[in-house]
């Protein structure tokens, strides 16, 4: 029986990996990818509550209407929408700053880059 | 036990596509090569795809393939191409094990909370049967349930969004253009 707790500890699992990745690298273009892994752990957990998670209001609830209920269902998912919006601007303004930084000074290793002027 | 019911080759389709995650995961953070790395990300992504179809979230499957394998994981590979340094590769800086250490505590962690907490699950035994009614009927169309709640209860952020991707694309116009 898969329950939330699988996806949870997944989601767990992935956004180490990315926490990992994203603090011991030295190319920014990889820092990048282990930050979308974090975000992808975070979208995974917030569908995972969304879809098995039922606030304490609605416990027994018999006035509950079904407008409560989808807002309460799919806030999870709401949220994982604006979580892809985010890294869709992030990832296009960081790969604009990386070409800037490539074009400046001709690598794009953290460990040389210590300054975004020339 | 949720109130959808859940075949066995759902437990077989998570386990197969958890593991392509988490390999790939590792793949993309000890490849050397850093194109292979973004070849391995674009795995990863297809795979959470398929978890978000196993949890009912049909459009945020759809939203993932497109935005994420279409645009972002092209975008990456195009900055790999662009900026590769083939004689350097992905390198690690010297902090390899400590954050190791660290980073598997935290995920120690986190799993012990994530097993230990007793979560408020859907079950029938707390939900009334109208407030059942409800959930199924949302469940059956999650698309149009997320369409009401989007462009209802979060319609600021959601118009908010938009500004932001306009800003994002200027600002990645300026900073790229040739000067």
């Amino acid at each position: 029986m898969i329950g939330l707790e699988h996806f949870l500890v997944l989601s767990a699992v992935l956004f180490s990996i990315g926490l990992y990745g994203a603090l011991t690298k030295t190319n920014i273009i990889t820092i990048l990818m282990s930050i979308e892994l974090m975000f992808n752990g975070v979208n995974v957990a917030a569908v995972a509550f969304s879809r098995w998670i039922t606030p304490y209001t609605l416990n027994n609830d018999t006035s509950a209407i079904a407008e409560d209920v989808m807002r309460h269902l799919m806030t999870g998912q709401a949220f994982a929408i604006f979580i892809i919006a985010v890294a869709a601007a992030e990832v296009a303004l960081g790969l604009g700053i990386v070409m800037a930084i490539y074009r400046a000074r001709e690598t794009v290793s953290i460990t040389e880059t210590n300054l975004l002027k020339r | 036990m949720p109130l959808v019911t859940q075949p066995l080759f759902v437990q077989i389709v998570f386990w197969a596509l958890s593991a392509v995650v988490v390999i790939s995961a590792l793949l993309v953070i000890s490849l050397q090569d850093i194109f292979k790395a973004a070849l391995a990300l674009v795995l990863s992504l297809l795979s959470v795809a398929g978890l978000f179809i196993l949890l009912n979230a049909e459009f945020l499957a759809a939203a993932q393939v497109l935005i994420y394998v279409g645009a972002i994981a092209i975008l990456i590979i195009f900055a790999v191409m662009l900026t590769q340094n083939v004689a350097q590769g992905s390198l690690s800086n010297n902090f390899r094990i400590p954050v190791a250490l660290g980073v598997s505590l935290l995920c120690v962690f986190i799993i012990i909370a994530i097993t230990g907490m007793d979560w408020n699950l859907i079950t029938e035994a707390n939900l009334s049967s109208a407030t059942q009614e409800a959930v199924n009927t949302i469940f059956a169309d999650g698309t149009a349930s997320l369409a009401s709640i989007l462009l209802n209860n979060y319609v600021l952020p959601f118009e908010a969004v938009s500004l932001l991707l306009l800003a994002a694309v200027i600002g990645a116009i300026v900073l790229v253009r040739e000067r």
